[in-house]
């Protein structure tokens, strides 16, 4: 058995070191957040629990004081996405935000709302 | 205004497709607030090969940048445009993406039409509804809008325009002509 990973030949592209922010982990429970779903502070940390908290997961409680998506908390923080739901993931394990998915039924099957979205558009 | 939903934020995302180079950045930009989003290319076995990764638990990952624009309609209802690469190999991308989608526009540069194939390709099994929207480069050889529906084999009721996607104006028209084909199909779905 070879130990050398021949096959990270050069056109395989630069290879993206272990995520240390997270631990070099690339899975969590926020593995599934649509990119547009919403973010949002559900608690502010309090005494030990905040001392705990990484630079980042602290921007990130600072970026959802008002609503956010999973998309825009990516773009605030120049991070990847893939970084990024890490860090949600772990901050809504310990019940500090909520992610709500927005509804893929609800938005593709209300006429109201795709109208309204119509209106905006052309008033843009 | 009572429209029977409830206070929720809704996020819409409209995807924009289409070969390298084919104006989806411009695109992007000309009618919203846009910002680069980084995200990984997983190097998957369509990537790799199959053969040399036998064995292999870790996936490895680089970085991709995908436009992302916003558009506010109103508080609550925000739009989001998703600029993504056309190959093969971004899918991965892709099915996370049209998830729930609202609609794509697949750009097509009618010198290099067969770049926009995987696009329409993807939408059309994906049952997403898109239009085309062919963008009328300097110098380039005009096509009709006929032409370009019957190179692609499009489906009748799929919307093809033109458009230079420099233009606001006419970003816009490719955005409004697109929800108003989302709205039919949803509308004829029943």
């Amino acid at each position: 058995m070879t130990e050398t990973p021949q096959w990270l030949d050069d056109a395989a592209g630069p290879v993206v070191r272990p995520y240390a922010l997270i631990q070099g982990r690339t899975r969590s429970s926020g593995d599934a957040f649509d990119l547009v779903a919403t973010v949002t502070v559900v608690r502010e940390p309090s005494g030990e629990a905040a001392g705990e908290l990484g630079p980042e997961q602290r921007l990130i409680l600072r970026a959802a004081r008002s609503p956010i998506s999973v998309a825009d908390v990516a773009v605030e923080l120049d991070l990847p996405i893939g970084v990024v739901r890490v860090l949600l993931g772990d901050l809504r394990d310990n019940g500090l935000i909520s992610v709500t998915s927005p509804s893929a039924a609800r938005q593709r099957s209300n006429e109201g709302i795709l109208k309204e979205v119509i209106n905006g558009l052309r008033a843009l | 205004m009572d429209s029977g939903l409830s206070d929720d934020p809704v996020a819409l995302k409209i995807l924009v497709a289409g070969g390298f180079g084919v104006g989806k950045t411009t695109l992007v930009g000309a009618i919203s607030e846009i910002k680069p989003l980084r995200t990984e290319e997983v190097l998957s076995e369509r990537g790799i090969g199959v053969d040399d990764i036998d064995g292999v638990e870790a996936k490895t990952t680089t970085t991709v940048a995908m436009d992302f624009g916003r558009i506010t309609i109103r508080d609550g209802l925000v739009v989001y445009l998703f600029g993504t690469p056309g190959q093969e190999r971004f899918w991965f991308m892709w099915d996370e993406l049209s998830y729930g989608a609202l609609g794509a526009v697949v750009i097509a540069d009618t010198r290099r039409l067969t770049d926009c194939f995987p696009s329409v390709d993807y939408f059309e099994q994906r049952g997403t509804p898109f239009v085309v929207a062919v963008n009328c480069f300097d110098g380039a050889e005009r096509h009709s809008v006929d032409d370009v529906r019957i190179a692609l084999d499009l489906d009748p009721d799929v919307p093809v325009l033109l458009c230079d996607v420099r233009r606001r104006s006419s970003a816009k028209e490719v955005m409004v002509t697109l929800v108003e084909h989302s709205l039919r199909t949803l509308t004829a779905a029943g």
